[in-house]
């Protein structure tokens, strides 16, 4: 509707004489939609152009990095292709960093949601005011620093910190959480639960509840009516809030490195450790390829999911 | 019987129990740093009485300030540039069919979807090969703020985007075309009519291109030169040495920072009314 | 009659293989209250928005007062819309949504306070100038789009829908409020509705469309008492429609043998409608059959339900002829009929309405 193919001002000296009939408006339409076309088109060019530019384009070089060839000094000859940096992929080391990354992130969603459904229902529930003065408090902590919230663990975790003295000062003895596949785990929930709280209250907030209450009316138990009506209308915020706590815990870097030491390396910090320390570009390259299928394959998923639910 | 639970039931206190056990887990590992930021004593988990020395320690010293500059002329030129661009996609998207329309949808979620690690990856890479073939014709470019800034524009303009977008498809249409129907042209009727009802989709977008941007650590590592270390890539160089009560009064000072603005935004927005939208808003896809 | 105001000639819309409006002619007189009349999806909506501007038509004419607009976009047509929806500016108060097109006309400012306030005097709304959109009622809100479309003088007024979302008791009053309005500011005004008794109280002339064609054209009693077409007698009102064919002699024969003297042009052989009101059949025993009017039609049948109305009777009576649905007023001294009662239907030949399959 925003197209002005006539022009703008009243033009007396176009109007056809008085009883001429004017039935010429085949192709106006198809006009229209041109200069439709032509203004979507500049307007979503410049984020085409940059993200194309940033990582349509870069995805193809890091392709073609992972078949380079890096030369003893570490530096990353682009010729003498070879498959070498895939076959290094099954490494038991390699195979053993990405199972561990798998399975840290799997549990991190499962208790991000298992605490997060009921957490969401309940705020949900609430009256308006209560509603909105308890989600302010889950996006206090879903807007600040990432890696400082990351630190607070670490500060309270470590030998020094202040679980570890009042634990000592109550005869409990040590305990030892820090560096440990339990920590990163912890500082993983702790980082991402808001991403799974948000997608469920949204998905809790506009259910009609009348179904639930049909469903009661049809003889189902609190339980069942749960499983049959409210589980499945929720589906939707199930999977987003899945995926956006799987998908950058699998690839985490930041929370691994400050919680997980040495001992607890995951995938994202590995392939970090590839351009960094060991200057191997060819391998780190592989291992981003492999991250990156397993993304687009998570989210293939979800649309499978979110279209079956349609 | 309202929601599906009977109130006061054990059911219902189990879960107004576990609500509060979450937002002890989100607030208290913070509110205990902050605590110890305070803390006089070098040992950092025992208590020694009230000091001010951490923060007198961190401003005094140079490195945070250039940190600092360097994170806000980042996250200032990346939040500008990339909600300018992300909102002219979201209503590229939104209002018009067009050769790549589909595409750039597709795009547009890649950067939401690919982990930090990967994205630093195809940064450096990028970089490392433009550099090359431009540096073949004699200039000599290097990493330093500038590629910073023109990586966190690409992942912000996709969540920028997808903020407005939600905010767009709110939008009734029928009121740009009152304003057409009222003798406004297609820039009047956007500068009057659609620009100020997705402002706050706009401002919620920036917002979170802003935060992500003072939050990037990954990316910035690796598309960072020589002397453009930004804040939160310092903090984490000092964090992987180990916990210090200087980086625990940075930390405190960063989160109030972070606190402020979000606190601020929603006072701009009018009120936590918006928070609830909000959250669709980031949800939405 | 009167100049026309807006004159469509061959006019059709396409969405894709969808054709949204086919073919239609209407030619509207200034000061007229004309309505389009139909289901939703009929085509009425897209007619409205392509005399509005927001869609052009594949091919035909659109006139406003001589001069063709088809090509123009909305900004520059002198029409002015109400919407379904009222569309007011939610960010701007009532004085804003009202000035603005006065504003984007590049009207003086002194004279958009000045005309701002005589229009919302106009619809009764003066005191709430500085009211938000959000703090009016839907009546209220309803009466400012109306003071927003008027106050630019357009030289036709759109409106589509827009008792649509009030309530009975407010669109009844709105119904009068709007037909006096148009009265007093002598526009033109095109109403888009698919409530047949707001088309039939309001109008001067309404036009019925159906699948995208106008069917019929012409007064409320016109369209009422003589639809051209079974669809055009069957939205507008309720009706019963027996099928008969015209015999050799030019009667009408229904199914049973009852012979019907009508009126019409149609060839013997054809297969026919006869249309009749309920409000305009009559009950008798059919025992008291020597009530009847010498020159009435009448069919004999039996009473299957009765239902009532409160301020009427309404009966199925089932013939040979096919069911009828008959109306019977209710006021003292009625005398009811019971399920299962002999009856003799009748009425005055000038009642039946002739439509060709």
């Amino acid at each position: 509707m925003t197209s002005t193919l006539a022009p703008e001002d009243e033009a007396p000296e176009e109007r056809p004489p008085e009883g001429t009939e004017v039935i010429a408006h085949e192709g106006l339409e198809a006009r229209a939609a041109i200069a439709e076309r032509r203004r979507g088109f500049f307007l979503g060019l410049p984020a085409m152009v940059y993200l194309t530019l940033l990582f349509v384009f870069p995805f193809f070089i890091v392709g073609v990095y992972s078949f380079a060839t890096r030369s003893a000094t570490g530096s990353t000859r682009l010729s003498d292709w070879n498959i070498d940096s895939y076959v290094k992929l099954f490494d038991p080391l390699v195979v053993g960093i990405v199972w561990r990354s798998f399975w840290i992130a799997l549990l991190t969603t499962v208790i991000c949601l298992v605490v997060a459904y009921p957490f969401a229902y309940y705020i949900a529930t609430r009256s308006r005011a209560t509603r909105n003065v308890l989600l302010v408090f889950v996006m206090i902590p879903f807007w600040s620093n990432f890696l400082i919230r990351t630190y607070a663990w670490r500060f309270l975790l470590g030998s020094d910190g202040p679980i570890a003295q009042a634990s000592e000062a109550l005869g409990l003895g040590t305990i030892r959480v820090l560096f440990t596949p339990v920590a990163v785990a912890i500082g993983l929930i702790y980082g991402f639960l808001p991403f799974m709280i948000l997608p469920l209250y949204a998905a809790i907030e506009r259910m009609d509840w009348r179904l639930v209450e049909a469903a009661r009316d049809l003889y189902a138990d609190g339980w069942t009516a749960f499983r049959k009506v409210t589980l499945p209308l929720t589906k939707s915020g199930i999977l987003a809030g899945s995926l956006l706590v799987f998908v950058p815990s699998f690839g985490a870097y930041v929370t691994p490195e400050i919680l997980g030491g040495a001992k607890t390396v995951m995938l994202g910090s590995y392939v970090v450790r590839q351009f960094q320390q060991a200057r191997n570009w060819p391998f780190g390259s592989a291992l981003s390829i492999v991250i990156m299928v397993i993304m687009l394959a998570a989210l293939v998923a979800r649309q499978r999911g979110g279209a079956k639910e349609l | 019987m309202r929601f599906g639970i009977r109130p006061g039931s054990t059911l219902e206190r189990a879960m107004a129990g576990n609500a509060w056990f979450v937002y002890a887990f989100f607030y208290a590992p913070i509110i205990t740093l902050v605590i110890f930021s305070f803390n006089a004593s070098s040992r950092v988990g025992i208590w020694g009485g009230l000091s001010t020395t951490w923060y007198a320690n961190i401003f005094r010293n140079p490195e945070v300030w250039d940190a600092l500059k360097n994170s806000l002329v980042v996250a200032a030129v990346s939040t500008v540039v990339s909600t300018i661009i992300g909102t002219a996609a979201a209503l590229a998207i939104d209002r018009y069919r067009f050769r790549g329309d589909r595409a750039l949808d597709g795009i547009l979620y890649l950067p939401i979807i690919i982990p930090d690690v990967t994205m630093a990856v195809m940064m450096l890479l990028f970089f490392a090969r433009i550099f090359a073939f431009v540096d073949s014709f004699g200039p000599r470019l290097s990493l330093g703020l500038g590629t910073i800034a023109l990586s966190h524009i690409a992942f912000n303009i996709s969540f920028v985007a997808v903020v407005v977008r939600a905010r767009l498809g709110q939008l009734d249409r029928s009121l740009e075309e009152a304003a057409r129907d009222l003798y406004a042209g297609p820039w009047e009727t956007f500068r009057r009519v659609t620009l100020p009802l997705i402002m706050p989709g706009v401002l919620g977008g920036a917002l979170l291109a802003l935060t992500l941007s003072l939050d990037d650590v990954v990316v910035t590592a690796f598309v960072a030169g020589p002397g453009s270390t930004t804040l939160p890539v310092y903090v984490f160089g000092l964090v992987r040495r180990g916990v210090s009560p200087e980086i625990n009064a940075l930390s405190t000072v960063m989160l109030v920072a972070s606190i402020a603005l979000v606190a601020g935004s929603l006072l701009v927005q009018r009120g936590p009314g918006r928070t609830s939208e909000l959250a669709h808003e980031i949800t939405h896809e | 009659m009167a100049e026309s105001a807006v004159q469509l000639t061959g006019v059709t819309k396409r969405f894709g293989d969808l054709v949204a409006v086919d073919n239609i002619d209407l030619d509207i007189s200034d000061g007229e209250f004309f309505s389009l009349l139909g289901p939703s999806g009929c085509g009425k909506t897209t007619t409205l928005r392509m005399i509005a501007g927001f869609e052009y038509p594949t091919s035909g004419s659109i006139k406003i007062h001589g001069r063709e607009v088809g090509l123009e976009p909305p900004d520059v047509r002198p029409v002015n819309t109400v919407f379904q929806s009222y569309a007011l500016f939610p960010h701007m108060n009532v004085r804003e949504n009202v000035g603005f097109g006065l504003l984007m006309k590049k009207v003086e400012s002194s004279e958009i306070a000045k005309r701002v306030e005589r229009a919302l005097d106009m619809v009764q709304l003066g005191r709430r100038a500085d009211a938000l959109p959000e703090q009016l009622s839907g009546g209220q809100q309803q009466r400012v789009a109306l003071a927003r479309a008027l106050v630019n003088e357009p030289e036709v007024l759109l409106l589509d829908e827009p008792l649509g979302a009030l309530d009975l008791k407010l669109r009844q009053a709105m119904q009068i409020e709007l037909k006096e309005l148009q009265e007093r500011v002598g526009i033109t005004f095109i109403y888009v509705t698919h409530d047949q008794e707001e088309a039939l109280t309001m109008s001067d002339r309404l036009g019925v469309m159906h699948d995208g064609s106008l069917l019929q054209v012409g007064t409320p009693e016109d369209i009422y008492e003589h639809p051209r077409s079974r669809f055009v007698a069957d939205f507008i009102g309720e009706i019963n429609l027996l099928d008969g064919t015209v015999g050799s002699d030019g009667t009408v024969v229904l199914k049973g043998g009852y012979v019907l003297p009508l009126d019409h042009q149609i060839g013997a052989g054809a297969a026919v409608n006869v249309a009749l009101r309920p409000e305009q059949l009559h009950l008798v025993l059919a025992d008291d059959s020597d009530l009847i009017p010498p020159n009435a039609s009448r069919l004999v049948g039996t009473v299957g339900r009765r239902v009532y109305f409160g301020e009427s009777y309404y009966y199925e009576v089932t013939s040979e002829a096919g069911a009828l649905d008959v109306r019977q007023e209710n006021r003292p001294g009625l005398t009811l009929f019971e399920p299962g009662q002999r009856v003799a239907v009748h009425w005055d030949p000038s009642a039946a309405a002739m439509l060709e399959e």
